[in-house]
């Protein structure tokens, strides 16, 4: 039971009279990969935007590892092992790629940061760096400004910046989203071995990649939790194929 | 990313030796002329700090500016103190302390509201001193004995001398450029060019923003402040109108002028501003037509300053220059 890394309890988030999410309770065990699925507009980006404190919730509660999240701002969110990945490509373009996962990295430099020291001379944030751009597949393009990189390889640093920080839970906003078979591909293959030390929730539209790594499917539409369990239970859950799986061609 | 091109560090070692020796051919009045600018230099490169690489767009910087300036009058009036040795760290701290105020208040607002609340704390201490017959009133002070720079009593530099004043002011300018682009580079320096890019993805990645934009705000004050002490030191007069929102907008329009997020083209642009208003006020009544129309002919034609000039004839003539970024993999 004390396995659960991440739960919610009747999580609300409206805008307006629009409920984005809508009492959603739900829990996350640790080192298992969920995805959450729902058609366009179910209120899954508004999920993750309550969880890593990005929007603060209308009612309800967030608790990680036995700490309450619910009211704390997204960098405090980020400073406790939560990392995310947006939709929503949130780069910084004019910096190169290594500059981009260098200040990620440099967000858990220990203690205050100095104000002379050239930020090139901390070893160790380099290294966490570089070893974040490995694991998204853009060591070669260290020293290309963001700008330069096609969308894909934009994608993929995305999810290197969320790397570089070194979180223990994985928020990841459709990952694979505008991506090319290929790159896809690769960015499935970083799942998996993300998943083998990680707690990962997953956005994703692909279904061949929600089924390759997700253990556990939450279903959401109208910002409601519609069904939550294994791959097995949701893919026979009636009301899923109903709301969503049956009109899965529409995406 | 700040980086200065090897051309244009090569032009800021001539322009420095060139300021190195101009008093030995410069007439008085230019000397101090020259004073002025650098003093407003490092104004400028304060402002740029916010504007240019914090993304902090303040129209209240001369309120720091001003009340630094108000510290060495308050010394050298009201306590007949002269030693700049208590007087400039005051005039620092007290623009410091102003600037953590102002910034803790404001950084809490963004964009065009930002741009409202610096305007109106100025404008607010701006009518403090303007409205206090305490401190001058709407006169300021005229003050006529000059900081020193004493130990015991012994004068070691004595800042009513014009050549002397010229050269800490010269000194202090090529410290806070150096100061500035040491930062730059620096853990501090780094994050705060990431907020000004995309500020959300910061506070993502865990930075808490607003103490970074503090901090910044408090670093810019406090160099506005050793501007406000040269200049108050130069005219021995201080006025309210030294914070008033013109006085602000002066220094903006220099960094934008100069080229903003380039930490040199602020200098460029007090020296081009400065000689500007020089030379045509006292041609023509109605000069602030012609400035506003230079200004508006530069912002058009050279968006990124007179420092973005530079930049680009230096590339041109310089060797082909290096490629940036390779193309394939
Ligand atoms: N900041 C906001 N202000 C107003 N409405 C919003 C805001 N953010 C989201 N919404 C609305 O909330 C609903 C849920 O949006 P959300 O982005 O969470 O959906 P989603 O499931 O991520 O959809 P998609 O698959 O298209 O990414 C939508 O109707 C959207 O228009
Ligand atoms: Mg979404």
């Amino acid at each position: 039971m004390s396995d659960i890394i991440l739960e919610t309890q009747n999580l609300s988030r409206h805008f307006g009279a629009l409920m984005a999410v809508d009492d959603v309770t739900l829990q996350f065990e640790r080192s298992l990969v969920y995805a959450v699925l729902g058609p366009n507009g179910a209120g899954k980006t508004t999920l993750i935007n309550l969880l890593s404190g990005e929007i603060m919730p209308s009612g309800g509660s967030i608790r990680f590892k036995d700490q309450d999240i619910t009211n704390l701002p997204a960098n405090a969110v980020s400073q406790l092992g939560i990392g995310r990945s947006f939709q929503k490509t949130n780069i910084f373009p004019n910096f190169t790629c290594f500059e981009n996962c260098r200040l990620a990295a440099q967000s858990r430099m220990k203690g205050s940061f100095s104000f002379f020291k050239p930020a090139l001379s901390y070893r160790q944030i380099n290294q966490q760096a570089e070893r974040a751009l490995e694991m998204c597949g853009l060591s070669m393009r260290c020293h290309t400004l963001a700008q330069a990189m096609s969308y894909g390889e934009q994608r993929q640093l995305e999810i290197g910046m969320m790397l570089a920080t070194g979180p223990e839970l994985l928020l990841l906003d459709e990952p694979l989203a505008g991506m090319g078979a290929d790159e896809s591909l690769k960015v499935i293959e970083l799942l998996r071995r993300l998943a083998k030390e990680h707690t990962l929730i997953l956005i994703e539209h692909d279904m061949d990649a929600v089924f390759a790594v997700a253990d556990r499917l939450a279903v959401m539409v109208n910002g409601r939790l519609l069904e939550t369990g294994t791959v097995a239970e949701v893919r026979a859950s009636k009301a899923v194929q109903e709301a969503y799986l049956g009109a899965e061609d529409e995406h | 990313m700040y980086r200065i091109s090897r051309p244009s560090l090569v032009i800021l070692l001539v322009m420095a030796i060139g300021l190195a020796l101009y008093p030995f051919v410069g007439e008085s009045y230019y000397i101090r002329l020259m004073t002025k600018i650098m003093a407003l230099g490092i104004f400028a490169m304060s402002l740029d700090l916010l504007i240019g690489f914090t993304g902090l767009i303040s129209l209240g910087h001369a309120a720091f500016f001003g009340v630094a300036s108000y510290v060495v009058a308050w010394y050298i009036v009201k306590a007949g103190v002269t030693n700049a040795l208590f007087m400039l760290p005051t005039a620092v701290a007290v623009s410091g302390l102003c600037a953590l105020v102002i910034g803790w208040l404001s950084i809490r607002t963004s964009g065009i509201y930002f741009i409202m609340i610096t305007l109106a704390f100025a404008q607010m201490l701006h009518a403090f001193f303007k409205d206090q017959s305490y401190w001058g009133g709407t006169d300021g002070f005229n003050f006529y004995t000059k900081p020193n720079l004493a130990i015991g009593d012994t004068v070691l530099l004595d800042l009513g001398n014009k050549v002397t004043l010229y050269y800490v002011t010269f000194a202090l300018m090529v410290a806070t450029f150096v100061f500035l682009a040491v930062l730059l580079h620096s853990p501090f320096g780094r994050a705060i060019q990431g907020v000004k890019v995309n500020e959300g993805r910061m506070r993502a990645m865990g930075y808490n923003v607003r103490n970074l934009k503090l901090m910044s705000f408090v670093i810019a004050g406090m160099l506005a402040g050793v501007a406000g002490f040269i200049e108050a030191t130069r005219t021995a007069y201080v006025n309210p109108e030294m914070m008033s929102w013109h006085a602000s907008g002066n220094v903006m329009v220099m960094v934008i002028l100069g080229g903003m997020g380039t930490l040199y083209g602020p200098i460029l642009g007090a020296l081009a501003l400065t000689l500007l208003g020089d030379n045509i006020s006292s041609l023509w009544d109605h000069w602030l037509l012609i400035m506003g129309a230079f200004v508006i002919a530069v912002v058009m034609f050279l968006p990124e300053g007179i420092a973005g000039l530079i930049e680009g004839v230096t590339q041109k003539f310089g060797k082909k220059p290096p490629p940036k970024e390779e193309t394939e993999p």
